[in-house]
C-alpha cells in the first residue's frame, strides 16, 4: 500500500485522534496553570503549614510518574466512591502533574521580581493581595513565560499517555491502526510528524506570540 | 576567495633574515578593515613593542600570530617558514591542520586575562604542554614547570589553583606556562592591563629579566609607556591598521616624527 | 475499599524485585543518553553547518514527540525492517535516544558556558582539538552540565513506567500485573507511587551534593 492509499484509509481517524489530543491539551493547560499558580502562590506564603502543603504537593506530584499518577486517579479513586470519565481523569492527570512543575516556575518568578518593586508596592499602602495582583505578578508573568512555553510542549506530550486509559486521542488511534494493519512506520511515524507539527506550528508559536504580547503591554520592548 | 601568492618566496633563507616576517597582510571583520598589508619584521632576539590608541589593530597583529585569527591577503612568516601557509610544489597555499600545529609551537603567547585554565594547579597548568604535546615524562615537565615557576617567583604557589592566586600571581603562571613550551617567540597582550596598579610591577620584572637573560624574540602591546621605552629595541605606533611609525624607543617617544605619533603621546602624557 | 496490609506485605517483595528493573532500566538508559548526547552536541560544533542543522532538527523533533510514541516506534517499526528488538532493548533505545536530546542541549550549554579564552591558551599550547576538549574544556563544562544532567536523570528513572507499554517488566508493569491476577489496584499502584518517591527525592538531594562536591573539587569555588 502507498502512503498516499494509507493517508486516505486511516487518515480521517488519525485526524479524529489529533483532534481529541488538541482538546486534552488545551484543557490540561488551564488546569495546569490554575494548579500551578495556586501552589506556587502558596509556596511562598508567610505560613509555614500553607507552605509545607505546596510542598507536599508539588514533591509528591514532581517525584512519581505522571503514569503512576494517571493510573492511580483512573483506577483507584473509583474505589473511594470518586469516579471520573476517562477523558477528565485523562487531562486532570496531566494538568496536575505539570502544574507541579508550573508551581516552581511561578514561585522562582515571583521571587526574581526585585525587592524595590516589593517594597514600593507596600509603599503606596496596598493590600496584600493587591499588591501580588497589581504590581507583582504581572511582572513576574513577563520572567516565566519563556519557561511555561517549554511546559507547554511538555503537556502535549503528557497527554499521548492518556491513550493509555483508552482515552481516543492521536496516540491511541495510532495503536489502534497498528493493531490492525502492522503498518508500524506509516503510522507511528505519521503520528510522530502530527506532534511535532502541533508544537512546532501550534504551541510553540502561540506560547512566542504570548510573550511578546504581553512583554510589550508590560513595557518592555 | 584565493589570493594571488605568486610574489612570495616558500621560505626565508639567509642568516639575516627575521625571526617574524608580516608581509602584506591585510584583515577584515565584514566592512571593518582593521589591518591594511601590514609589513613587520622582528629580528631574532628583538623586542618590539607595539603602541597606539584603542581599536588601531594591536591585539589582531598579535592574534593572528597565535594564528587565533586567519588572514585575508598576506603571509606571515616564523623563523624562515611561512605559518599562515604552506609550499605545495611551487606556490604558497593556505595552511592545514596540520602545519599550523607544526609552525605554531615557535610561538607562545600570554593574554590580559591570563586564561589559567582553572581546574588545575600552578604546576599542572606549565606541565599540561610539554608532558602532552612535548611528549617529555612527567618528572622532565615537573622540572622543567618547576625551575620557570621558580624564576617567576611562585615556585611557593606551585600547587595552588588559579581561583586562590592574586591577578599578578595568575600572569606570572602564564608567562612560566607559555615560557615551558620553549617557544622561539613570545607575545605579550597588554599582560598588565586587568592588574591593580600596584601589582603590575611585579609582572613586569619578570618580563624584564627575560629580556635581560633570555635570547627571545618578544612581541609586546602595552599602554605603560615607561615600561615600554625601558625595555624595548623597537617601538611601532598603529594607527588605523597602519604603522604610522616605528624606531627606537628614544627616537620614538624623544622626537616622534608623526604629528598623529605626537598627538597619541601627549594624550597619553596629559593622562598620567 | 481498604487498605489491606497483610495484601501489601505480600506483594511488596514482588515489587521490590521490579524496582530493581525499574533503576537498572534507568541507569542503562541513561548510560546510552549520556554518550549519544556528547556525540549529538558535539555534531552540533563542528564546522560543518549542514551537520549542525540536521542534528539541531533531529533534536528539536525528538524533544517535541512524546516518548511513549517513541517507544512504540522504535519497537514495532524495527522488526519492518527485518531486525526484531526485544522489549529491553528496544525500550532502553527509545529511552536513551529522547534523553540523549534533552542531555545534548545541557552539554551544548555547558560547553558553551567554558570562556573563549580557554580555547585561545590551548591552542597557544599547541594543545589539539581533542586534547583541548578532553582535559581543557570538557572538564570546565561538565560541573555547568551537572545540576541539567542530574535533573534528567531523575527525569529518566520517572520516565521508566512507560516501558511497561511494550512489555518490559518494571514496576509499573508489575503493578499491572498484581492488579490484572487480584482485581486490586489501590495497593499496587499506590506502593509504586511511594517507591518512587522514596527513590526521586533522596535522589534529586544526591544531584544537589554532587554538584558542590565536583566544584570543589576541580578548584572551581574558592
Ligand atoms: N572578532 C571580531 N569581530 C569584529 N570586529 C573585531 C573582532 N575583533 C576585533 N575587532 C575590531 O577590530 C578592531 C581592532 O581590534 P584590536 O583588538 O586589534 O584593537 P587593539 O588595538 O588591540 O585595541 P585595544 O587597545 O582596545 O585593545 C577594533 O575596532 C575591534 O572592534
Ligand atoms: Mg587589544
Amino acid at each position: 500500500m502507498s502512503y498516499s492509499d494509507f493517508l486516505v484509509i486511516h487518515g480521517p481517524r488519525l485526524l479524529g485522534g489529533t483532534w481529541i489530543t488538541v482538546q486534552q491539551t488545551v484543557l490540561a493547560a488551564v488546569l495546569a496553570v490554575l494548579i500551578a499558580l495556586l501552589f506556587g502562590l502558596l509556596k511562598i506564603s508567610p505560613l509555614r503549614p500553607v507552605r509545607a502543603l505546596a510542598s507536599v504537593y508539588i514533591e509528591v506530584f514532581r517525584g512519581t510518574s505522571l503514569l503512576v499518577q494517571l493510573y492511580w486517579i483512573f483506577f483507584v479513586l473509583p474505589l473511594f466512591g470518586i469516579t471520573i470519565d476517562k477523558f477528565t481523569a485523562g487531562f486532570v492527570a496531566v494538568g496536575l502533574n505539570l502544574g507541579a512543575y508550573g508551581a516552581e516556575v511561578v514561585r522562582g518568578a515571583i521571587q526574581s521580581v526585585p525587592r524595590g518593586q516589593w517594597e514600593a508596592a507596600l509603599a503606596l499602602n496596598l493590600s496584600p493581595a493587591r499588591r501580588m495582583w497589581r504590581i507583582i505578578l504581572p511582572q513576574a508573568l513577563v520572567n516565566m513565560l519563556p519557561a511555561w512555553g517549554n511546559l507547554m510542549i511538555e503537556v502535549l506530550k503528557g497527554t499521548a499517555l492518556v491513550a493509555m486509559i483508552s482515552v481516543a486521542d492521536l496516540m491511541f488511534e495510532a495503536r489502534q491502526i497498528n493493531g490492525s494493519t502492522y503498518l508500524s512506520a506509516q503510522v507511528f511515524g505519521t503520528a510522530l510528524v502530527i506532534y511535532y507539527l502541533l508544537g512546532r506550528l501550534g504551541v510553540t508559536p502561540l506560547m512566542r506570540w504570548l510573550e511578546k504580547t504581553v512583554a510589550r503591554r508590560m513595557g518592555r520592548v | 576567495m584565493t589570493q594571488d601568492l605568486t610574489g612570495y618566496p616558500l621560505a626565508l633563507t639567509g642568516p639575516d633574515r627575521p625571526m617574524v616576517r608580516f608581509a602584506g597582510v591585510s584583515k577584515s571583520y565584514g566592512d571593518l578593515q582593521v589591518l591594511d598589508r601590514l609589513d613587520l619584521e622582528v629580528a631574532e632576539g628583538e623586542m618590539v613593542t607595539i603602541i597606539g590608541p584603542s581599536g588601531s589593530g594591536k591585539t589582531t597583529v598579535l592574534r593572528m600570530l597565535m594564528t587565533l585569527e586567519t588572514i585575508d591577503e598576506g603571509v606571515i612568516y616564523v623563523d624562515g617558514n611561512p605559518l599562515t601557509h604552506m609550499p605545495r610544489g611551487d606556490v604558497l597555499v593556505r595552511a592545514d591542520r596540520h602545519h599550523l600545529r607544526r609552525e605554531r609551537a615557535n610561538i607562545g603567547m600570554c593574554f590580559q586575562h591570563f586564561n589559567l585554565f582553572p581546574h588545575m594547579t600552578a604546576l599542572e597548568n606549565c606541565t599540561e604542554g610539554p608532558i602532552h604535546v612535548l611528549g617529555l615524562t612527567k618528572a622532565e615537565a615537573r622540572d622543567r614547570a618547576e625551575e620557570l615557576l621558580e624564576m617567576v617567583g611562585m615556585i611557593d604557589k606551585r600547587d595552588e589553583f588559579p581561583a586562590r592566586l592574586s591577578g599578578g600571581q595568575k600572569q606570572r603562571v602564564a608567562i612560566a606556562r607559555a615560557l615551558a613550551m620553549r617557544p622561539k617567540v613570545m607575545l605579550f597582550d597588554e599582560v598588565t592591563s586587568a592588574l591593580d596598579p600596584e601589582v603590575t610591577g611585579e609582572v613586569t620584572e619578570v618580563i624584564r629579566k627575560l629580556v635581560a637573560q633570555h635570547n627571545l624574540t618578544m612581541l609586546m602591546v602595552t599602554h605603560q609607556m615607561g615600561f615600554a621605552r625601558d625595555i624595548s629595541d623597537r617601538i611601532c605606533f598603529f594607527h588605523n591598521g597602519r604603522i604610522e611609525e616605528q624606531g627606537p624607543p628614544q627616537d620614538l617617544f624623544g622626537n616622534p616624527q608623526s604629528e598623529r605619533t605626537q598627538q597619541f603621546l601627549s594624550a597619553v602624557n596629559e593622562a598620567i | 475499599m481498604e487498605w489491606k496490609w497483610d495484601f501489601t506485605l505480600q506483594i511488596l517483595p514482588r515489587l521490590i524485585e521490579a524496582t530493581g528493573a525499574t533503576l537498572m532500566a534507568a541507569a542503562f538508559g541513561y548510560l546510552i543518553a549520556m554518550v549519544l548526547g556528547l556525540g549529538l552536541a558535539l555534531a552540533q560544533r563542528t564546522p560543518y553547518g549542514a551537520l549542525t542543522r540536521v542534528v539541531r532538527e533531529g533534536v528539536e523533533f525528538i524533544r517535541s514527540t512524546p516518548l511513549i510514541l517513541q517507544i512504540f516506534f522504535v519497537f514495532y517499526v524495527a522488526p519492518q525492517f527485518g531486525v526484531t528488538l526485544s522489549p529491553w532493548v528496544a525500550g532502553m533505545l527509545a529511552i536513551g535516544l529522547h534523553y540523549a536530546a534533552y542531555l545534548s542541549e545541557v552539554y551544548r550549554g555547558g560547553l558553551e558556558s567554558v570562556d573563549r579564552g580557554q580555547w585561545e591558551a590551548a591552542t597557544s599550547l599547541n594543545l589539539g582539538t581533542a586534547h583541548a576538549y578532553r582535559r581543557i574544556i570538557l572538564p570546565q563544562a561538565l560541573p555547568n552540565a551537572i545540576p541539567g544532567m542530574g535533573n534528567y536523570l531523575v527525569g529518566i528513572l520517572k520516565d521508566t513506567p512507560m516501558l511497561s507499554v511494550i512489555g518490559v517488566g518494571e514496576l509499573m508493569h508489575t503493578a499491572n500485573a498484581i492488579g490484572a491476577e487480584t482485581y486490586r489496584f489501590l495497593e499496587p499502584f499506590t506502593l509504586v507511587g511511594l517507591i518512587f518517591l522514596t527513590i526521586s527525592l533522596p535522589l534529586a538531594e544526591l544531584v544537589r551534593r554532587a554538584e558542590t562536591r565536583l566544584r570543589r573539587k576541580l578548584g572551581l569555588v574558592k
